[in-house]
C-alpha cells in the first residue's frame, strides 16, 4: 500500500511538472518551427479574401464533403464517435473538472458519472475497432508506420486506465489512479513529437487552405 | 534542366518549404480518406495512389530538417534518407498519377492542400533531373521555338488567314492600345481552330477592341506543369513583355484550365512584381459581356447536355459560375453532373499528363471515372471549357466506345450569335 500511495505521489507531483514542461515547450517549439517557415509573398491580383475563406474552412472541415462521407463511412463515423467521446471524458468528467478547479481555479458543469462511463465504453471500443481497422483497410495499412500506432496506444492508455481505475479493477485504488496518470504524462510528452501535434496545428492547416482557395474565389 | 542532382533537387525541397507545407505535414493523420478522392486511387484501388502518399519524400526532407524530433532521430540513424532511387520510384507517382487537380485539398479532413505541395515538390524532382522525357520535350519546345507542340507563328497566321476569309472579319495582329490581349493554346490553333473564329465572331458584335500579339500568342506554360520555375518565368516573361510593349489593358487566357492559372495565379509570383494589366478568362469576360446586353444570341440548342468543369478553371481557378450563365443562355436542357463545380472529377489529362506518353495506359484507366459520372447522366453532348481536357475527353471516349460528341463552350456560343445584318 505504501508503495503505491509514494508512486502516486510521485506520479502527481514531480512526474506531472516533468510532463507538462515538455509538453508546453514541445508545443511551443513545434508551432515555432511551423510559422516560421512563413510564406512567399503573393503578387497575383485577389478574386477574393483569405482571412474569412480561411475561418470558414476551419469550420466547415468539421463535417465531412458528402461524397468522402459515402466513400469514407467508417473513418468518417468512427472517427467523430471516439474524438468527440475522448473529449467528454477529458472535460466533462466531474472529477476532471475538480481536479482543474483546484489547480486552476476554473470550473465548468459536467456529465453526470454514469453517462461518462458509458460513454468512454463506447470511446474505448470504437478505438480499438479503428485499431483494427487500420490493420486492415488497405489504404490506412500502407499509409501507417510505427508513429500512427505509438499514437493510438498512447490515446487508448489514459482511456484504458481511466476505466479500470473508475470501476476499481485494480488494487490498490491509488497504484490505478497513479497509471492513468501516468499515461495521461505519456501522451502529453509524446505530443509535441508526434501527429498528436495535429490536435493543434489542423487549425493552421485549415485556415491556410481556406485562404488560398479563398483568394481565387472558392470556398473550399 | 542540366546539372540536375540529387543535392539541387534537396536544396528545392528546402526553399520550397513553407509555413502551410509544414502545417500539412504536421497535421496529416494518415486516415486514407484523400484517397477516395482522387481518381488515381478510385479507379485503380492501388494504396500507392494515395495523394499524400505522392509526397513521402517531401514529407522526409520535412520532418528530418524542419521538426526537434526529425533532426534527433536523423543524427541517430532512425530516419530513412532521400535518395536517387526514392525519387525515381516516386517519379511515377508525381508525374503520371497526378493531374494537379485539386480535388484531394476539398476532402481532407484536417485541411490539407495536397496539390499545393504536389505542385511544389515537382520543383525538386525536375532539379534532381526526375521528370518524364515526354514533358521535357514539351518544356524544351516551349522556350526554343515558343510552343509545348512546336507550333509557330506562321502556322497562327495561316489559320488566322483562313478565318479571315471565312468570315470576311479582320484578326487583329500586334494592335497597340487595343484593350484586350488574347492568348491562346498549341491545341486550338492546331486542333481548335474554330476557338480564334468564334472570339473573332463574338469580339465584333459585342464592339470589343483586341488583339493576338505575334510574339507571344502562347498561353500555356509547360515550366509550371513540370515543376521547373526557371522555365515557367522565360514562359510567363514572353507574355507580360508582349502585353506591356502593345499598352494593353487587359489579357484574356483561353479557355486552356492550366494556361489560366499560370498566367493568372502563378505569372505574377514568377516575375516576382504584380502585372501592369488585368487577366481575365475568356469565360469571365463573356459572362461580362453577356450580363450587360453585349452578345445577343438566338436559339436554343434543347439536345441534353452537360459541362465538364476544368479544375483548373473552376476548382482552382474560382469561374464557377460564368460557364453555367452562359450555357443557360444558349441551351434549354443543361443537367449538371453529380460532384459538378468545385467537386468535380478531373477528365485525367490535366497537370502535363496529357504531354507524358508514358502516363496514356493509366490515363484511360483513370478515365473511367469520367465515363461513369456520364453514363449516370445519359447526356447528348458534352461541353467544356478547355481544350486539353476537350482532346482528353474526346480520345477517353473513344477508347471506351462512347459515342458523344464534345463541344468547346465558346464556339457554342458563337453559333449562337445573332449576325450582323
Ligand atoms: S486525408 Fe489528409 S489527414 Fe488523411 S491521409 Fe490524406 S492528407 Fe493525411
Ligand atoms: S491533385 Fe488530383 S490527381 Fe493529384 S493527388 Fe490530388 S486528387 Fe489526385
Amino acid at each position: 500500500m505504501n508503495t503505491s500511495v509514494e508512486f502516486l505521489a510521485w506520479v502527481r507531483g514531480p512526474a506531472f511538472d516533468v510532463a507538462l514542461i515538455i509538453f508546453l515547450l514541445g508545443v511551443l517549439i513545434r508551432l515555432f518551427e511551423v510559422l516560421m517557415l512563413g510564406r512567399k509573398p503573393d503578387y497575383s491580383e485577389a478574386r477574393g479574401d483569405t482571412l474569412i475563406p480561411g475561418l470558414k474552412t476551419v469550420l466547415t472541415r468539421t463535417l465531412p464533403e458528402s461524397g468522402s462521407l459515402k466513400r469514407s463511412p467508417f473513418t468518417v463515423i468512427g472517427g467523430y464517435i471516439w474524438h468527440i467521446g475522448f473529449l467528454i471524458c477529458l472535460l466533462l468528467f466531474i472529477p476532471h473538472i475538480e481536479m482543474l478547479n483546484a489547480t486552476l481555479g476554473v470550473s465548468w458543469p459536467g456529465l453526470p458519472n454514469h453517462i461518462v462511463d458509458a460513454i468512454s465504453a463506447v470511446t474505448i471500443v470504437t478505438l480499438i475497432i479503428m485499431l483494427v481497422d487500420r490493420l486492415i483497410h488497405p489504404v490506412k495499412r500502407f499509409l501507417s508506420d510505427t508513429e500512427d500506432y505509438l499514437v493510438w496506444v498512447a490515446t487508448f492508455l489514459p482511456m484504458l486506465t481511466g476505466y479500470l481505475a473508475f470501476h476499481r479493477m485494480i488494487d490498490p485504488y491509488p497504484l490505478v489512479l497513479g497509471l492513468h496518470i501516468l499515461s495521461v504524462e505519456f501522451l502529453m510528452i509524446v505530443f509535441p513529437f508526434t501527429k498528436l501535434m495535429h490536435a493543434i496545428t489542423f487549425l493552421i492547416a485549415r485556415w491556410f487552405n481556406g485562404a488560398i482557395a479563398g483568394r481565387r474565389g472558392v470556398q473550399s | 534542366m542540366s546539372g540536375a542532382t540529387l543535392d539541387r533537387g534537396l536544396n528545392t525541397f528546402r526553399e520550397q518549404m513553407d509555413a502551410p507545407t509544414a502545417s500539412f505535414f504536421s497535421s496529416c493523420v494518415n486516415c486514407g480518406m484523400c484517397a477516395e478522392a482522387c481518381l488515381f486511387y478510385t479507379e485503380t484501388v492501388d494504396p500507392k495512389y494515395t495523394p499524400i502518399n505522392k509526397l513521402e519524400p517531401m514529407r522526409r526532407v520535412w520532418e528530418q530538417e524542419y521538426t526537434l524530433w526529425g533532426r534527433l532521430k536523423a543524427a541517430l540513424g532512425l530516419t530513412k534518407p532521400v535518395t536517387d532511387e526514392l525519387l525515381e520510384e516516386w517519379e511515377t507517382l508525381i508525374y503520371d498519377a497526378c493531374t494537379l487537380c485539386g480535388r484531394c485539398s476539398m476532402v481532407c479532413p484536417v485541411g490539407n492542400d495536397i496539390s499545393y505541395m504536389i505542385r511544389k515538390a515537382r520543383e525538386s524532382f525536375v532539379a534532381a533531373g526526375y521528370a518524364p522525357e515526354g514533358m521535357k520535350a514539351a518544356s524544351r519546345r516551349a522556350v526554343t521555338i515558343g510552343s509545348p507542340m512546336g507550333v509557330k507563328y506562321p502556322a497562327l497566321a495561316a489559320q488566322i488567314k483562313h478565318i479571315e476569309a471565312d468570315t470576311g472579319l479582320t484578326i487583329p495582329v500586334d494592335v497597340e492600345g487595343a484593350d484586350y490581349m488574347a492568348l491562346l493554346s498549341s491545341m486550338e490553333i492546331m486542333n481548335f481552330p474554330e476557338y480564334i473564329e468564334a472570339l473573332a465572331r463574338i469580339f465584333n458584335q459585342a464592339g470589343v477592341t483586341w488583339t493576338i500579339a505575334s510574339e507571344a500568342f502562347e498561353a500555356t506554360n509547360s515550366g509550371i506543369q513540370i515543376g521547373s520555375s526557371d522555365i515557367a518565368r522565360e514562359l510567363v516573361s514572353r507574355v507580360v513583355n508582349a502585353a506591356e510593349k502593345l499598352k494593353v489593358k487587359n489579357v484574356i487566357s483561353p479557355e486552356c484550365g492550366h494556361a489560366y492559372f499560370a498566367v493568372r495565379w502563378e505569372g505574377p509570383n514568377l516575375i516576382g512584381r504584380p502585372y501592369q494589366f488585368k487577366v481575365v478568362h475568356i469565360l469571365e469576360l463573356l459572362e461580362e459581356l453577356r450580363a450587360s446586353g453585349r452578345i445577343k444570341t438566338e436559339g436554343m440548342d434543347d439536345t441534353r447536355l452537360t459541362f465538364h468543369d476544368p479544375c483548373q478553371i473552376v476548382r482552382k481557378g474560382g469561374v464557377l459560375e460564368p460557364p453555367r450563365n452562359l450555357l443557360k443562355q444558349v441551351a434549354s436542357n443543361f443537367v449538371d453532373m453529380a460532384d459538378a463545380r468545385e467537386m468535380n472529377w478531373c477528365c485525367g489529362g490535366g497537370g502535363g499528363v496529357s504531354a507524358n506518353e508514358r502516363a496514356d495506359e493509366l490515363r484511360i484507366k483513370v478515365f473511367a471515372r469520367k465515363k461513369s459520372q456520364l453514363d449516370e447522366l445519359n447526356v447528348d453532348t458534352l461541353v467544356t471549357a478547355c481544350a486539353n481536357c476537350r482532346l482528353i475527353l474526346e480520345e477517353g471516349l473513344e477508347e471506351y466506345h462512347v459515342e458523344l460528341p464534345v463541344v468547346g463552350l465558346t464556339e457554342m456560343l458563337a453559333e449562337h450569335l445573332v449576325e450582323d445584318k
